[in-house]
């Protein structure tokens, strides 16, 4: 199935400026499993939302559609076909 | 012949460059790599690798949105590299634990060695000249680990200093976790801190669970250390074993920098702080001390630092020594003023002014 990822702007330069990836993954594949396709790609850009444990990063927002990760099952939540999953730093910092 | 100053602050990484180490060019932020948010993240650790025929710079960050990485370069900071593929540190799965940043680097005497260590308490080697890093197994698995409390500044090694000539000798040091040395390449490690006061420990002072601040070895007697507590100041002569006051002569005994001078064993520069809770300067002014004797005496060499009022301390790794024939002294403070000495630190100029907090400074000639 096929899954959209939004790219940040401060790092799209890890994804050769891409705003946006187009990511096949099997049916019923979790947010896990699409954000570990778009690191085997991406690998600089991968490691930049989640750490080495694979936890997403306390100030990265994750959306999968209108929902925030954590507020479903993180990282372990399943992504439909078709869904449009947004990378967006949180609203931190000073 | 040019020098390099790399400064490392809470927002970003600042460069200055100069001949005459007098009047210097100061830019920045710059940015790591690609990645734009790189502009404003917190660089907690610059190491100047001189061992090379063409000096490389490594830089450790912590973006806090993105995380931490280790960045290098080989152009006196105009361009960054960092691996594509793996992250340059990172703890193995077993730990189940994520690296926060690192803290410090070091370089002992074997090329293409070099070490970095962090948060949480640990330390990394590196065998490819800084590119990648392996954990040190040996200190990351002493049972004393779990015993070691984040500081105020959170749970990491500090300050790393590896033996001069000898591989299989390293020394670290943490705060509310004392000072650790191997003697066998990093397989085991032992605390090293008696006479060291913990003030926040019933007496006798323990084995180990002091506030170390920052730890210098003495240029020309690797057995000769010097050592800013939370609360004291300290020498040992022999090898970092037993501690000796030093702290009569200076206006208190708190602070976190000390910069040993680069080829005089007795010479040794102390930047101190009011008290642990008084975090501000003595008497609110800008003010370096420094002893020729050991740390018998001290006297005041503040010659060109301001004289107004001013409440930007020295932070643990905010001074260091260019280490060239006449030595240049560096510093900053929280205040983002940056100063230069060398007139053998009597008499001070500022570099640069109104950064973010330094949090880190290195120089080298170029």
């Amino acid at each position: 199935m096929a899954v959209t990822v939004y790219i940040p702007g401060a790092l799209r330069n890890e994804a050769e400026g891409a705003k946006s990836l187009d990511v096949e993954v099997d049916a019923n594949a979790t947010l896990g499993a699409v954000l570990d396709t778009v690191a085997s790609r991406h690998p600089r850009l991968g490691r930049r939302v989640r750490d080495e444990r694979g936890q997403v990063r306390r100030y990265v927002n994750v959306f999968i559609g209108d929902d925030e990760c954590r507020t479903l099952s993180g990282v372990d939540t399943k992504v439909p076909d078709g869904t449009e999953v947004r990378i967006l730093p949180s609203v931190a910092g000073g | 012949m040019s020098y390099l100053m790399a400064i490392g602050t809470k927002k970003g990484l600042f460069t200055a460059t100069s001949d005459d180490r007098v009047n210097w060019d100061v830019t920045g932020p710059h940015r790591l790599g690609g990645d734009a948010s790189t502009v404003q993240t917190g660089v907690y650790a610059i190491g100047i690798d001189t061992r090379r025929d063409t000096p490389r710079l490594f830089v450790g960050a912590d973006s806090s949105h993105f995380g931490p990485s280790v960045w290098h370069s080989d152009d006196a900071g105009a361009t960054w590299s960092e691996p594509a593929d793996a992250p340059p540190i990172a703890l193995p799965e077993d730990t189940d634990t994520a690296f926060a940043r690192a803290w410090q680097f070091g370089f002992g005497p074997e090329p293409d060695v070099v070490f970095a260590s962090g948060e949480p308490h640990s330390l990394f080697k590196s065998t490819d000249g800084g590119v990648t890093f392996e954990l040190n197994r040996g200190l990351w698995d002493h049972p004393h680990r779990t015993e070691w409390f984040p500081g105020f500044g959170g749970a990491a090694i500090h300050t790393i200093m590896p033996h001069p000539t000898d591989p299989a000798k390293m020394s670290v040091a943490m705060s509310t976790g004392g000072f650790y040395q191997t003697e066998d390449g990093g397989a085991s490690w032992n605390p090293t801190c008696q006479g060291i006061r913990a003030d926040f420990f019933p007496e006798p002072y323990p084995e180990f669970g002091q506030c170390v601040h920052k730890a210098v070895r003495a240029a020309g007697d690797p057995s000769r250390f010097y050592l800013q507590n939370h609360g004291g100041v300290y020498r040992s002569d022999d090898g970092g074993h037993k501690w000796n006051s030093i702290a009569e002569g200076l206006p208190c005994d708190f602070g976190f920098a000390m910069v040993a001078h680069p080829h005089r064993t007795d010479s040794v520069l102390s930047f101190p702080v009011h008290a642990d809770a008084n975090r501000f300067l003595p008497d609110n002014r800008l003010q370096v001390h420094r002893s020729d004797d050991g740390g018998s005496t001290w006297r005041e060499v503040s010659q060109g630092l301001p004289t107004e009022p001013y409440f930007g301390i020295v932070l643990r790794d905010a001074a260091a020594t260019d280490a060239a024939e006449v030595p240049g002294y560096y510093f900053g403070t929280r205040c983002g003023d940056v100063f230069v000495s060398t007139e053998d630190s009597e008499n001070w100029v500022q570099a640069a002014s109104h950064l973010p907090d330094v949090l880190c400074v290195r120089a080298a000639r170029m």
